[in-house]
């Protein structure tokens, strides 16, 4: 009973404290909304903490709160289940959302919509926690859409911006596309499970692997197969696999707060963390599994070669996060689903670090967030440096550190997998990794060290950010220095900083190799043995971390490091030459390989000719033109000859009466 | 249970309101003609709460019944009556009312009395639609409640108010003719019975029914509107005062897809269950093309009604799968659009009353100087997109759970709402209320006052409401929806 009442109160902790900020922002001053809403997020982190406690003592917990609405033959409730992986996402969904809002009372401080975006953020955090925290699917999808709408609101928050509206607004309809294929997904389990309760679902799902249902014609398609992959399609949008990634990128356009919050450490995990939930599904259909293992294979690597040539910081990031979003989905479909929980919870400390640490430097830059305008700022802003430097590391994959044990996990296990789709997921993964030490030292080299580029002239950077926002200045001016953030902004990066070095260590052994997951992560390991056989080849993360300096990825690694600091810090004449001598692949990067314009072109305007094309020809021309007008003009038509009798004379209706009299008679005659 | 002639009450209480307020007279006693009206509406709302706090669950025919001799040479009777299908509909009309009362409060100077009275005898009247068990009376109701929608749009409405007045009235008149056809039928066939009740247990041969079934299809599909009799809603409210669109989306629409229900299913069911289909098909298109049609509206008015079509393509989609998630979600989405299409539909009028313009390209950047509308636009926009919490969400989610069972490219058809329905609608709020200030109007626009901010306020907490804990909607929906499904199950030919 004790324990009910502290689950209850981990999401609504942060949903007062977002009501108290949100619904009086106009009145009360800045100190009340961040002191509620901080209070409100620290309140649920420590019982978040006692749950997890308790939850490793062996007590779980599948509930209903209230039933939501009963219809037909259905119940659908709201309701928990905790678990493992439920006390694992609440854990690092509360500390994330602590360390922001921390963080958030520095970097917005000039910011007039100050309160507004406290209430949104501990809104998230509430929403973001009825998903984890769902016993069903219903549930999960208000979770799931929820996060979107704060996600919506928070990516419009400097409402004027035009990029940013566009942004917000492309960002919940690509994501609504995801949507479309979860509900099918959800009616399917409804449809064929009679339930939207998880546990009574996988208790069934056995009985179901061989099912088949009739989509088209006389084909019968595997249940599962269609179900998982309509579940998967939600996933795609909400954890932007390509092709549904292309608002994650642009929604960079929202405060960097959230850019770490959302759109790396949690929200967009969602996905991730959805599929892992739903592992029992999964488990029975290895086509499924393979079109996971592919979608995410193509963003782990295509989309790391786009952090390339970026010269926005936190693109960079992004596009860091969209690849790495595919490590995840690649471990997923090779049924590594404890792996990419590992990956997901090691990614939130490491990736927030840096999306932390990138919004501390465009502090001290003034708002320029172009790397070009920046150089050896190490000297400056010493925690900033450190900070950053850590998070790169664990990014990269540095043995010992949090990135390398979640990171090679998934490597290893791909390579271990025998789904179709696999041995390419491989070659990606293990390509990816170069990729990744190379974009995220170039950024790195660029920012911390080398020649000091900032206070120059006016500077020419991306069109981004060049917008008439009056509260943000743009750039130091010349002569000016950057500067060090105060501690509300460096405390969250040192906070950060500890579990990103020391969380992989820890946690490896449990995690994945351990029986931590065990009940709640299903795995059929003899159809899919790749975590089994890889397991059989894991001595303890120690062994593990040593072992490392003998394997590709580390050489990958170190060698997208140093051919990275070569180009950026010796020779910045050669990726110019090489950009110049490729200029047709530096095209298509820079265009992020055109989905932003096929996007556009083919369904936005698509829609828009098609709206048209039925509204002027259907509903203007065909209805209302030829049958409803004219109808009209058809009466009106027949009024007119008829009115042509009715002329109001006396002796013309004499004139027709005698007439009529007439042809009477005549009839009457010649009948007689 | 009461002995309260509580549905009577219902009707009859806004009726004679509204022929005091007429007895006002002229403008100069307006403030009291508004009082009045509202004193009126509220009365009439309370008489209907006792109907759902008195209304056994567990009951699934009619409930609070009255049954009196009208005209005894034909056998047509005042017979009244509500089940778990209307009468929420009847609550939400009578709640309805008040909102239109207050919603033309200061907007409306010209004509006060006569406005407030064609409100609150129309809300009468449309009570006695939902409450009818006779077959004439329902007619007479049903017809008599077109005269003052039409006064309405013909008098306090637009430049164009009197083709709009033409097109609704004929276009309605015209569906109807056929369904009073179909009403003589049965009287003869039922022995001179113009009980509906009756009518549902009178055995019809296939080919009749059919006839039957296409009589009503027509009637109801022009009030519904269904896809392709629906060219006159969107000149309707596009002409139509403020409080004539609320009263149209919220509850006139309702009038059409209730006849459904009450008519075509049971006495019917054979040549429903032949003809689903069709309908079914219609209604895709309602939901696929309109939204479309939607997306590409500059009229705000305009769009809304078209989303009113595609929202309502709906509610025909749930009705003729024939499950009791279907039905029920189609009665639920019937309730839901009369708060978000009601709120919608209000919030444009906040800006018309401004700006004089209904066109979006006159509006952007509206939320720099209307925040607390700006919040509050967002919510009913996110409804109307189907957003998980909100009420717009329910009957969209049940309808298509119960599209994946009965067929999935139905389902599939269907889902696209999701994104037709986000597209247009958060489109729409872009270019109105966010970006920078965009003219003069814009910058001189005032903030919502208290009655506006005290309808949109009650609006919202009603849309988020039922987004939260639909169960006590859907609860008293299920005897009735049950009894409805076995009974349309069996077959009527002999």
């Amino acid at each position: 009973m004790e324990m009910q009442k502290l689950y209850l109160l981990i999401p609504l902790a942060p949903l007062v404290g977002a009501m108290i900020a949100g619904l009086f922002c106009r009145i009360i001053p800045r100190w009340v909304a961040h002191t509620a809403t901080i209070a409100g997020v620290a309140i649920s982190f420590i019982a978040s903490v006692l749950v997890f406690q308790d939850v490793m003592a062996g007590n779980t917990f599948n509930g209903t709160v209230y039933t939501w609405m009963t219809s037909g033959e259905y119940t659908f409730e709201v309701g928990f289940l905790i678990d493992t992986l439920t006390a694992t996402m609440m854990l690092v969904v509360t500390f994330v959302s602590l360390m922001v809002h921390i963080y958030t009372i520095g970097y917005m401080q000039e910011d007039p919509g100050y309160n507004r975006f406290f209430s949104y953020i501990s809104l998230f955090t509430f929403s973001m926690l009825m998903l984890v925290m769902a016993n069903n699917f219903m549930q999960l999808f208000f979770g799931w859409e929820a996060v979107g709408l704060v996600s919506y609101l928070l990516i419009g928050f400097w409402y004027t911006r035009p990029t940013a509206i566009f942004a917000n607004m492309k960002a919940f309809l690509v994501n609504r596309v995801g949507d479309f294929g979860f509900i099918l997904g959800i009616g399917l389990v409804l449809a064929h499970f009679g339930s939207l309760d998880y546990a009574t679902v996988f208790a069934k799902a056995p009985e179901f692997v061989s099912a088949t249902i009739n989509i088209w014609g006389d084909q019968q398609w595997s249940l599962m197969t269609v179900t998982c992959i309509c579940l998967f399609i939600g996933a795609m949008g909400k954890s932007a696999q390509v092709p549904l990634h292309v608002w994650l990128p642009d929604s960079m356009e929202g405060p960097t707060p959230i850019s770490a919050l959302i759109h790396a450490a949690t929200m967009v995990t969602a996905g991730i963390f959805m599929v892992a939930r739903t592992s029992p599904l999964f488990e029975l259909s290895t086509t499924a599994l393979s079109f996971v293992i592919i979608i995410g294979a193509i963003t782990a690597l295509f989309m790391g070669f786009l952090g390339i040539i970026q010269n926005d910081i936190k693109r960079v990031v992004a596009y860091s996060t969209l690849s790495q979003l595919g490590y995840m989905t690649v471990a997923l479909g090779a049924s590594a689903y404890s792996v990419a929980i590992f990956h997901l919870m090691t990614h939130a400390f490491f990736k927030a670090l840096l999306f932390l640490a990138a919004g501390s430097v465009i502090i001290g830059m003034h708002h320029d967030q172009d790397i070009r305008n920046m150089g050896g700022l190490r000297k400056y802003m010493p925690i900033t440096w450190i900070t950053s430097l850590i998070g790169s590391l664990a990014l990269i994959g540095t043995p010992f550190l949090a990135g390398f044990y979640s990171k090679d996990s998934i490597i290893e296990a791909v390579k271990f997998s025998n789904i179709p789709g696999s041995s390419f997921a491989y070659f990606a993964v293990l390509a990816g990794v170069f990729v990744t030490a190379f974009y995220s030292f170039r950024m790195y080299f660029l920012v911390f060290h080398g020649e000091e580029r900032f206070g120059k002239e006016a500077h020419g950077h991306d069109a981004h950010h060049d917008d008439d926002h009056g509260d943000h200045h743009h750039g130091l001016a010349p002569g000016q220095k950057p500067h060090e953030t105060p501690w509300v902004v460096t405390l969250p990066l040192v906070l950060l900083a500890i579990p990103s070095v020391i969380i992989g260590y820890i946690g490896i052994g449990p995690m994945v190799a351990g029986d931590y997951f065990k009940g709640v992560i299903h795995v059929d390991s003899v159809a899919h043995p790749a975590l089994s056989q890889f397991l059989e080849h894991f001595h303890g993360a120690a062994a593990m971390g040593l072992h490392a300096f003998s394997t590709p990825p580390f050489y990958l690694a170190l060698a997208g490091v140093v051919l990275s600091w070569f180009f950026y810090m010796k020779r910045p004449d050669i990726p110019a030459a090489i950009q110049r001598r490729f200029s047709a692949v530096n095209t298509l990067l820079e265009n992020k390989y055109y989905f932003d314009k096929i996007n556009e072109f083919v369904f936005a305007g698509g829609a828009r000719v098609l709206g048209k094309a039925l509204w002027r020809v259907g509903d203007v021309g065909i209805i209302d033109g030829l049958i409803v007008n004219g109808s009209a003009r058809l009466v009106g038509w027949v009024a007119t000859i008829s009115r042509l009798f009715q002329t109001g004379y006396v002796y013309h209706y004499a004139f027709m009466m005698i007439i009529g009299l007439f042809a009477l008679m005549t009839l009457w005659i010649n009948r007689a | 249970m009461s002995n309260y002639p509580l549905l009577s009450l219902a009707i009859w209480t806004p009726i004679i309101a509204g022929f005091v307020v007429l007895l006002t007279g002229g403008d100069r006693n307006a403030p009291l003609a508004r009082m009045l009206a509202l004193l009126g509406a509220v009365a009439g709302f309370l008489v209907t709460i006792p109907l759902w706090t008195g209304f056994d669950v567990a009951q699934g025919g009619m409930q609070f019944v009255e049954l009196q001799g009208w005209i005894p040479r034909f056998n047509i009777n005042y017979h009244l009556g509500v089940d778990g299908i209307s009468m929420l509909f009847v609550i939400l009309n009578a709640f309805i009312t008040i909102i239109v009362v207050a919603a033309g409060w200061e907007v409306i100077q010209n004509k006060v009395a006569q406005y407030m009275a064609a409100f609150l005898i129309m809300s009468g009247l449309m009570n006695g639609i939902f409450s009818s068990l006779d077959g004439i009376l329902f007619y007479v109701f049903f017809e008599a409640s077109l005269i003052p929608l039409y006064l309405i749009i013909g008098v306090w409405g637009g430049a164009n108010r009197v083709y709009a007045a033409f097109k609704f009235f004929l276009y309605t008149l015209f569906g109807s003719l056929l369904f009073l056809v179909a009403q003589m039928y049965l009287f003869f066939q039922s022995n001179g019975s113009f009980s509906i009740l009756e009518w549902h247990k009178l055995p019809i041969e296939l080919g009749p029914q059919i006839w039957i079934f296409f009589a009503f299809l027509i009637a109801f599909a022009v009030k519904v509107p269904m896809w392709p009799v629906h060219t006159w809603l969107p000149d309707a409210h596009v002409e139509a005062p403020t409080g004539g669109s609320i009263v149209l989306a919220a509850i006139g629409l309702k009038l059409g897809a209730y006849g459904f229900l009450r008519f075509s299913l049971p006495i019917v069911p054979d040549a429903a269950h032949e003809l689903s289909g069709l309908v079914i098909a219609l209604s895709l298109i309602a939901v696929v093309y309109i939204g479309f049609v939607a997306l590409v509206q500059a009229d705000m008015k305009k769009l809304v009604a078209y989303s009113s079509i595609a929202h309502m393509g709906f509610v025909t989609l749930g009705f003729f799968m024939f499950s009791a998630l279907a039905i029920e979600g189609a009665l639920v989405q019937m309730i839901s659009h009369g708060f978000v299409s009601g709120a919608m539909f209000f919030c444009i009028g906040v800006m018309y009353d401004r700006v004089h313009s209904r066109q979006i390209a006159d509006y952007g950047g509206v939320v720099n100087t209307m925040p607390k509308f700006a919040a509050l636009f967002m919510l009913f926009s996110m409804a109307n997109a189907g957003l998980p919490a909100t009420s717009g969400f329910v009957g969209e989610f049940m309808v298509i759970l119960a599209a994946v069972k009965f067929n999935f490219w139905v389902a599939f058809l269907a889902a696209t709402s999701l994104i037709l329905g986000a597209a247009y609608s958060l489109w729409m709020y872009k270019r109105v209320i966010f970006g920078d200030v965009a003219n003069a109007h814009v910058a001189e626009l005032s903030d919502i006052n208290a009655r506006e901010f005290a309808i949109l306020g009650v609006l919202a907490l009603c849309t988020l409401w039922m987004g939260l804990y639909p169960q006590p909607f859907t609860e008293v929906m299920h005897a009735s929806v049950t009894d409805l499904l076995r009974h349309v199950a069996i077959s009527k030919i002999q």
